[in-house]
């Protein structure tokens, strides 16, 4: 027989969370059905679209292809831990919004982690980069040049609010110091 | 999904006990950029899932070896290999098929043992460490060995790997007439995620010796040498090479049944390709990079 679920603790936003997950299940499922953070979309399933990308200690990823129990000691960043707990924007959506880089909306948690993740690492991305960069997320809106442009209004504004809840995305490839800085914020 | 047992093994033993016992039964799981979808879509249907990234033989990582190797762990993604300084120095045409896997998402997840365990005919990375000379570590229940890239793949998901065997590291040997000058192409439909619909590799040496490795031709990469001298030499004519190129790429058989490019199109793009891609690893070779 299958086991029914494990026990995992990761951290989500800068909390601890403590759940028991079905093996079978996605980090994806988790969050959105567990967890209740419905930010995180479902779309294509294989890893092709973009909607469902959050960042695992620091290094962006598509939730659809990655089971929870794969994240069990991670720290998970999805678009609801990008603003500030008082509700103001990160300097990376208050762009998207500027530039009218959101049409229908759906790929847009998606697009703004995978933006997260590009300025962390290039805090000021040439076009090329921000194609690249970008390439794992679909607008079916074909929002990608205003997307581009709120990419670069943020990257020329203000530094991006990766401090954020502590879950940031890395700099370059400093995969294990991610974690440190959420250690202290679960309690 | 369907349900199924999830294991996490913490020692290299273990790991290779439960794929002994459990054979058919098992899935080895790594980046898992396949292994879901496939475990989604029901063509993969194992009883239990053994996730290998906390076995510490095949922990993600680049270094050197004894006499100059250059090894890299089983587990190591994509974005790492394609950022790795030793990697984009020595090894440019395996950091370039590196950078094109995918989307960003998917090359912070895939895994090279992963990418050479699929055995897919189009896997990007194949060529360019054929054309290096890479060797898979394997190990299993009698022990380590170490099997010659080119001996690996069989065909489309069939490996030469034993029942309960389980790759632990790439290793790429120090080549013996200097350093190898290598560059990898490739075509496909649309940027970001496409698999390719040809990929290629050259490597060159200063003894003369040209490699081509390609995939996406046929159910396995090939990798082919001129010891003729033609390619190697830059000052050779397309003419003088164009001969050289016909035998070397004698053995393509693209599929007609392929969604993503009909077999004269791929059959023309490998000898754009193969030319590309010997221009620039001349380039390199000359160059000293």
């Amino acid at each position: 027989m299958p086991q029914t679920t494990l026990p995992i603790q990761l951290t989500v936003n800068g909390t601890r969370r403590r759940i028991a997950v079905a093996p079978h299940h996605t980090l994806l499922e988790v969050l959105r059905e567990d967890l209740r953070l419905t930010g995180s979309k479902e779309c294509c399933l294989v890893g092709e679209c973009g909607a469902c990308t959050v960042l695992v200690d620091g290094w962006s990823v598509d939730a659809c292809l990655v089971l929870a129990v794969e994240a069990d000691g991670a720290d998970v960043l999805t678009v609801e831990g990008l603003a500030s707990p008082d509700g103001r924007l990160a300097p990376i959506q208050a762009a998207f919004l500027d530039q009218g880089g959101v049409q229908c909306g759906f790929c847009i948690p998606g697009q703004l982690m995978s933006a997260h993740a590009l300025l962390a690492e290039h805090p000021h991305p040439t076009r090329a980069e921000i194609e690249e960069g970008m390439a794992g997320n679909l607008c079916r809106c074909a929002c990608y040049e205003q997307i581009f442009a709120a990419i670069g209004q943020a990257a020329a504004g203000d530094a991006p609010d990766l401090g954020g809840l502590g879950a940031g995305a890395h700099a370059g490839g400093a995969r294990a110091g991610a974690k440190t800085s959420a250690e202290g914020l679960d309690q | 999904m369907r349900p199924f047992t999830y294991a996490r093994p913490d020692t290299l033993a273990d790991a290779v006990a439960l794929l002994a016992e459990r054979g058919a039964e098992a899935r080895v799981l790594a980046g898992g950029t396949d292994l879901i979808i496939r475990l989604r879509d029901g063509s993969a249907r194992p009883a239990v899932v053994v996730d290998v990234k906390r076995v510490p033989e095949l922990a993600p990582g680049i270094r050197v070896g004894d006499r100059g190797t250059l090894v890299i762990g089983a587990t190591t993604t994509m974005t790492e290999i394609a950022a790795h300084p030793l990697v984009r120095r020595d090894l440019a045409g395996l950091a370039e098929a590196a950078a094109v896997v995918g989307s960003v998402q998917i090359r912070n997840r895939a895994t090279l043992a992963g990418n050479l365990c699929n055995a897919s005919p189009a896997a990007d990375t194949a060529p360019s460490l054929l054309v290096h000379g890479a060797v898979v570590v394997a190990h299993g229940p009698s022990g380590e060995r170490r099997i010659a890239l080119d001996d690996f793949f069989v065909r489309s998901g069939v490996t030469t790997l034993a029942p309960g065997e389980l790759v632990v590291a790439i290793e790429i040997p120090a080549p013996e007439a200097g350093r190898i000058a290598s560059a990898h192409q490739r075509r496909t439909r649309r940027r970001g995620h496409d698999l390719a619909s040809v990929t290629l590799a050259c490597g060159l040496d200063a003894s003369g010796l040209a490699r081509i490795a390609y995939g996406s031709v046929g159910p396995r990469p090939v990798l082919r040498l001129d010891t003729t001298g033609v390619l190697a030499d830059a000052a050779s004519s397309d003419e003088a090479r164009a001969p050289v190129f016909e035998t070397i790429f004698a053995d393509a058989s693209p599929s007609a049944r392929s969604m993503r490019a009909g077999p004269e199109y791929r059959l023309a793009m490998l000898r754009v390709l193969g030319r590309r891609a010997l221009a620039t690893a001349q380039a390199r070779l000359a160059a000293g990079e």
